[in-house]
């Protein structure tokens, strides 16, 4: 996990015909943290996926090395598989060992769901999933997506206690929340504080 | 390579486990049942006519699949996955389309023997009718896959991407039909112009198409 890095140089970002938030400034270097903080439709979303590249920004440049794994509001798991199967199809495709799937599966304490399909797991499980997968591909750059929702305090600590050991690896964690994370961030973004002035 | 090889094999598994691939089967054959019903058992009037209204047929059973070709991977999720790792999207749409045709040409051009039975076609008619599926199915499944990552994403998908997919068919449906009756061989290679076209862009004119859809 060397080299990775992500570099925001006052990135704006415009949806809709409104512009989200501008002016945001941000440095990551190995082991660095962030915490996104705001309202609703702040731009916290955005913001993480202008940072993944797969939004554009209006404004500004994004530097990101050494990839990305994301977590957002949708699986991206395979229904019909089970849990440990449809994990494997990402790793696969990242070159990433079977070894790797089932050390995250232990990590977000899914083990015991291995071969039970993604479609039958419940909320808690689904998202816990999402993080396993986040995990399980070794990139060096995890964006998450409000992590916490549906999660249950034994499983805030996983995610927690992965976040730390993440971080202490060398790795970068953008994390954005509306509400209190146990995720050791030096740095937060209040995205309220980048509204562009209404035109 | 090797991820082409991974998207595609994925694509052809989905298909698999939501049984999509035997719904145009099913509609070619059932198409094929019903049709000596509606114009009457001569079987001199449906050998001359059997063969085009099979293409017909196979062109309506390539609108089938359209919805669940790219709209529920959107959903989910999985093409922006896909994309955070670099991959392109013609790559995507690509293995898609490999898998998406493997998935489709062969089993309809199967489903044609049957069909053609029903229809009481001659050998030499069935010949054609299959060299003309092997060239012809590749365009209708890259047809149906553009359609798809066009529509993905909009309400009623389904009912836009026959209105979309039909009047960019009617080349093949004519080529296509029209190597049934043509003894020189110029229907073939017209529409086998038209199927290289076809599949040539789709992977581009997708990878756009999803990509905009991103937004």
């Amino acid at each position: 996990m060397t080299g990775a890095a992500l570099r925001l140089t006052d990135v704006a970002c415009l949806r809709g015909g409104r512009m989200l938030f501008a002016g945001v400034t941000l440095a990551l270097e190995p082991g660095g943290g962030a915490l996104l903080t705001g309202p609703n439709g702040v731009g916290k979303s955005s913001l993480l996926r202008v940072c993944a590249g797969l939004l554009p920004a209006f404004a500004g440049t994004v530097a990101c090395s050494g990839g990305v794994a994301m977590t957002d509001e949708r699986l991206a798991l395979d229904g019909e598989l089970p849990l440990r199967d449809a994990l494997s199809f990402w790793a696969k495709l990242d070159r990433a060992g079977q070894e790797a799937v089932d050390a995250a599966m232990a990590a977000m304490a899914l083990t015991g769901l291995a071969q039970v399909p993604v479609r039958m797991l419940s909320t808690g499980q689904r998202k816990r999933a999402m993080l396993a997968r986040v995990i399980a591909i070794g990139a060096g750059v995890w964006l998450l997506d409000e992590p916490g929702n549906g999660l249950d305090m034994a499983s805030l600590d996983l995610l927690g206690q992965a976040v730390a050991g993440h971080l202490a690896a060398g790795g970068i964690v953008v994390a954005a929340s509306h509400q209190p994370l146990p995720i050791d961030a030096p740095v937060t973004v209040a995205l309220s504080d980048y509204q562009a002035e209404a035109a | 390579m090797r991820i082409l090889w991974l998207l595609a094999v994925r694509d052809l598994r989905q298909a698999w486990a939501s049984a999509g691939l035997w719904l145009p089967i099913a509609f070619l054959l059932l198409v094929a049942s019903l049709y000596p019903f509606a114009v009457g058992p001569d079987a001199a009037l449906l050998g001359r006519t059997g063969g085009g209204m099979l293409w017909i047929a196979a062109l309506l059973a390539s609108l089938l699949p359209v919805d669940r070709l790219v709209a529920p991977d959107m959903q989910a999720g999985v093409l922006d996955q896909i994309a955070l790792r670099g991959i392109g999207e013609e790559l995507v749409v690509t293995a898609r389309l490999v898998a998406h045709w493997l998935g489709f040409g062969p089993p309809l051009m199967i489903a044609t023997l049957p069909a053609a039975a029903l229809l009481k076609l001659d050998g030499a008619t069935i010949m054609t009718l299959e060299l003309g599926l092997l060239i012809g199915t590749p365009a209708l499944a890259a047809l149906g896959l553009l359609v798809a990552t066009l529509t993905a994403g909009l309400r009623s998908s389904g009912a836009l991407a026959g209105l979309l997919a039909l009047p960019l068919a009617v080349p093949l449906l004519i080529f296509g039909a029209g190597t049934l009756g043509d003894g020189s061989g110029a229907a073939f290679k017209f529409l086998g112009a038209a199927s290289l076209l076809l599949v040539a862009i789709t992977p581009f004119a997708g990878g756009a198409a999803i990509r905009a859809g991103r937004e």
